[in-house]
């Protein structure tokens, strides 16, 4: 069967299901003899971007290695909700140590191996966006600069969820936690400079660096799957949309992943040592509204007392990321399109 | 000093000790600089760059907290790791060091003793190793250059053995920095003391395996139970592994306790460290006088070797503990233990205990002022809890500003302050 090329606008979704692609862009997961490397059982909630995110991660990375792999996970909500013990959701050899050390147990790891010659087993590290981008960051940072064998992925569901929605260095401006409550006259997180780890992963021109979402799930599999295919320190920055944290419908982790990617507030793109070499563009863009409204955690923009003021400051984010990355087709740029 | 016997080569403590563990064969080095350990890793870099040292791979981290995570790393994919700290550097790898204890992991590592701060001090002294005492980790103490490099081929061993982490704690510059004739263990020897790491638990991708999971209330108090057990058998282990260590290397290092002149001492010193040398001159010299008193040396703070310090006090009527460091607010660390030694007697008779606070942040502990504190200890007019060489003027001076005025300003440079406008020193009185 020869595959037609796919043309967006005939999926409701914008997404793409496997019985579009030709056989060789399927994804991993339509496999049968899929790796399976995060059983069923685990104790995510229902809806959990994390838990869909690291299973298609980790079992690309499993296929790529030949199941020669070591994953190694900082303290978090995919580490408590994957092993209850005696039950384990991994199918793979997995540690947990602690919540800001995973790189560099990683690199410990990494070393042992190099030093037993053992250059067949790779090592996958992987954390939340706490133990990434705040609390792990040094080891992060340390472990980039050395440019260790390790391929880590941060699931950023922006905000320290395993303990109960606070604000992390990864939290958008204006959303509502524990830490940042929707009260006074600046309701919700402020508006920083933010603190883009995969920029700042680029600046350590590491082998490789890419962010991804769940809703574009063969894209996340194709980005391990080259990850996999480099030595060196890799960085993979996932969004991972969360129920309980985003005060989102549980059906809605798919299309608010999408929606981030295509309000332009979540760039989508892959570097190499140091230098943007992909960009997902925007295949429908929409304002940032669409993606905001589906959130408990930007009700306070949007009830009795409306923001359209900080509406438009994050429409503002999202229109610098598509300036800033080039995220829109050239045609769809000039033309200024924007779903209303 | 006497010449140096064949087998021994005039050499600085870190190179001994460096030379020594890369003898033991470790596969991952995690080094991050801090004084006074920075020369063993140093040392061990050049070893490893040089191929002299192979396989391993050497790690330069970005703190110690990422050094001890590698050790974890390296230790629970099957590698001997090592690494060496001091100081501000135990403590920031704090929450690793309790992590690798917790899981067992038989990481050997080099503590050169230094005073933690503020206010900021190299010197040294045992707060940064004390604190450390109830982590999980056996910490041996070494009196001499010799007995550290010794000390590491038996902490492999014990580590190893009982799948837990040991620390070598070793008085940082005064050891560390020292040079003198030190034998370094024979390659071949230590080859035959040490077989190759076999861990008790692997991350292996043939056979796959959950480290490191969440435990509850149902298995904790078990878990934790488990890790002091395996300390108590250290205590036996400890004992077998020096002895197993003078018939293969014909030297005494490591063990329990030491006595020395103890078998009919009326008063006995207890203490760790190197001031065990300047102890035993000092008591070398009051039994000259006829005074009855001997040194007990601890070499294995924890586990805490309750029945051989308890045997090794039997017969005295006054135990005087000299310690480098302190509790705070408390008074000794090592007296506690050492009290709950005597109370095992079975003789329903106490010997009086005097804790001597000495040494802090590098102050030179003199035989002098030990003589002093011995003496006053044998009349019973020795406080509980005493100050060696305390500077009373210098305290009730900051005590008179501190009452003068609600902004006295920092304690540390008010001391500081004073001592330069009296020009004054640190007291070296004359007997």
């Amino acid at each position: 069967m020869v595959a037609q090329p796919i043309k967006f606008y005939q999926t409701g979704s914008f997404a793409v299901g496997n019985r579009l692609l030709p056989p060789e862009q399927r994804s991993v997961q339509a496999a049968p003899d899929r790796a399976n490397a995060l059983t069923c059982g685990h104790r995510a909630c229902q809806g959990c971007g994390e838990a869909l995110g690291a299973r298609y991660v980790v079992d690309a990375a499993l296929r790529a290695s030949g199941r020669q792999l070591i994953a190694v996970n900082a303290t978090g909500c995919l580490e408590v909700f994957s092993t209850p013990y005696p039950e384990t959701a991994w199918q793979l050899p997995w540690m947990h140590s602690l919540f800001a050390n995973a790189p560099a147990v990683a690199t410990g790891v990494a070393a042992a191996l190099r030093a037993q010659g053992r250059t067949d087993v790779r090592v996958l590290g992987q954390g939340g966006d706490g133990g990434t981008v705040d609390i792990g960051f040094a080891c992060l940072s340390g472990m980039f600069e050395r440019n260790d064998d390790v391929l880590y992925v941060c699931y950023d569901n922006e905000a320290y969820m395993n303990t109960g929605v606070q604000r992390s260095g990864a939290t958008p401006p204006a959303a509502r936690t524990a830490t940042t409550q929707a009260v006074g006259p600046e309701p919700g997180n402020v508006f920083g400079q933010g603190k883009n780890v995969p920029l700042i992963a680029m600046a350590h021109e590491i082998p490789y660096v890419a962010t991804a979402t769940v809703a574009e799930l063969r894209d996340l599999e194709a980005k391990v799957e080259y990850a996999m295919s480099l030595q060196g320190a890799r960085y993979l920055h996932v969004l991972v949309p969360c129920p309980l944290g985003w005060g989102s419908s549980s059906a809605d982790t798919i299309r608010l992943a999408r929606l981030a990617k295509e309000s332009g507030l979540f760039p989508v793109f892959e570097a190499e040592r140091g230098v943007i070499t992909g960009v997902s563009k925007i295949r429908r863009r929409v304002p940032v509204d669409d993606y905001l409204r589906l959130q408990g955690r930007y009700a306070h923009l949007f009830g009795a007392e409306p923001r359209p003021d900080v509406v438009a400051r994050l429409q503002g984010c999202a229109d610098r990321n598509i300036q800033r990355f080039g995220l829109l087709d050239d045609e769809m740029e000039e033309s200024g399109e924007v779903r209303q | 000093m006497s010449t140096p016997s064949p087998d021994q080569r005039q050499i600085e403590g870190s190179r001994g000790v460096a030379e020594t563990v890369a003898r033991c064969r470790p596969e991952v080095i995690c080094a991050y600089p801090i004084s006074p350990q920075t020369h063993i890793v140093e040392a061990l870099s050049a070893l490893v760059k040089s191929g002299e040292l192979t396989p391993c791979e050497y790690v330069n981290v970005e703190s110690e907290f990422a050094a001890m995570s590698a050790a974890i790393g390296a230790s629970v994919t099957g590698s001997r790791a090592y690494t060496a700290t001091a100081s501000q550097g135990l403590l920031y790898m704090v929450e690793a060091v309790y992590n690798a204890a917790g899981l067992g992991l038989p990481i050997v590592m080099t503590v050169a003793n230094r005073a933690i701060g503020a206010p900021i001090n190299i010197w040294n002294d045992h707060s940064d190793s004390m604190s450390q005492r109830d982590s999980g980790w056996i910490q041996l103490y070494a009196e001499d250059n010799q007995e550290a490099l010794d000390l590491h081929v038996q902490a492999f061993r014990l580590a190893e053995e009982l799948s837990v982490p040991v620390m070598v704690c070793m008085d940082g510059f005064i050891l560390t920095h020292a040079y003198e004739p030190l034998a370094v263990p024979d390659q071949e020897k230590v080859d035959a003391f040490l077989p190759r790491f076999l861990p008790r638990q692997v991350l292996d991708p043939g056979d796959p395996i959950s480290i490191g999971a969440m435990v509850g209330p149902e298995a904790f108090t078990e878990v934790r139970y488990l890790a002091h057990l395996k300390q108590l058998r250290a205590l036996d282990l400890i004992a077998e592994v020096s002895r197993e260590f003078r018939d293969t290397f014909g030297r005494d290092s490591g063990g329990l306790v030491r006595s020395y002149r103890c078998a009919d001492a009326d008063t006995v010193v207890v203490a760790l460290g190197s001031v065990l040398g300047t102890i035993k001159d000092t008591v070398d010299e009051m039994r000259t006088e006829g005074e009855r008193i001997g040194v007990v040396g601890i070499t294995s703070f924890r586990p805490f070797p309750f029945e051989a310090v308890s045997r090794a006090l039997a017969v005295a009527n006054r135990v005087v503990v000299v310690e480098r460091a302190f509790s705070v607010g408390v008074g000794g660390i090592v007296t506690s233990d050492v009290r709950a030694s005597t109370a095992n007697l079975g003789t329903g008779r106490r010997p009086r205990e005097y804790t001597v606070v000495a040494g802090l942040g590098g102050r030179p502990i003199s035989k002098a002022s030990l003589r002093r504190v011995f003496t006053d200890a044998i009349a019973d007019r020795l406080e509980p809890l005493t100050f060696m060489d305390l500077d009373q003027d210098l305290v009730n001076g900051e005590l008179r500003r501190i009452g003068a005025s609600p902004r006295s300003g920092p304690t540390a440079e008010n001391l500081l302050h004073e001592l330069r406008v009296n020009a004054r020193q640190i007291p070296e009185r004359s007997t």
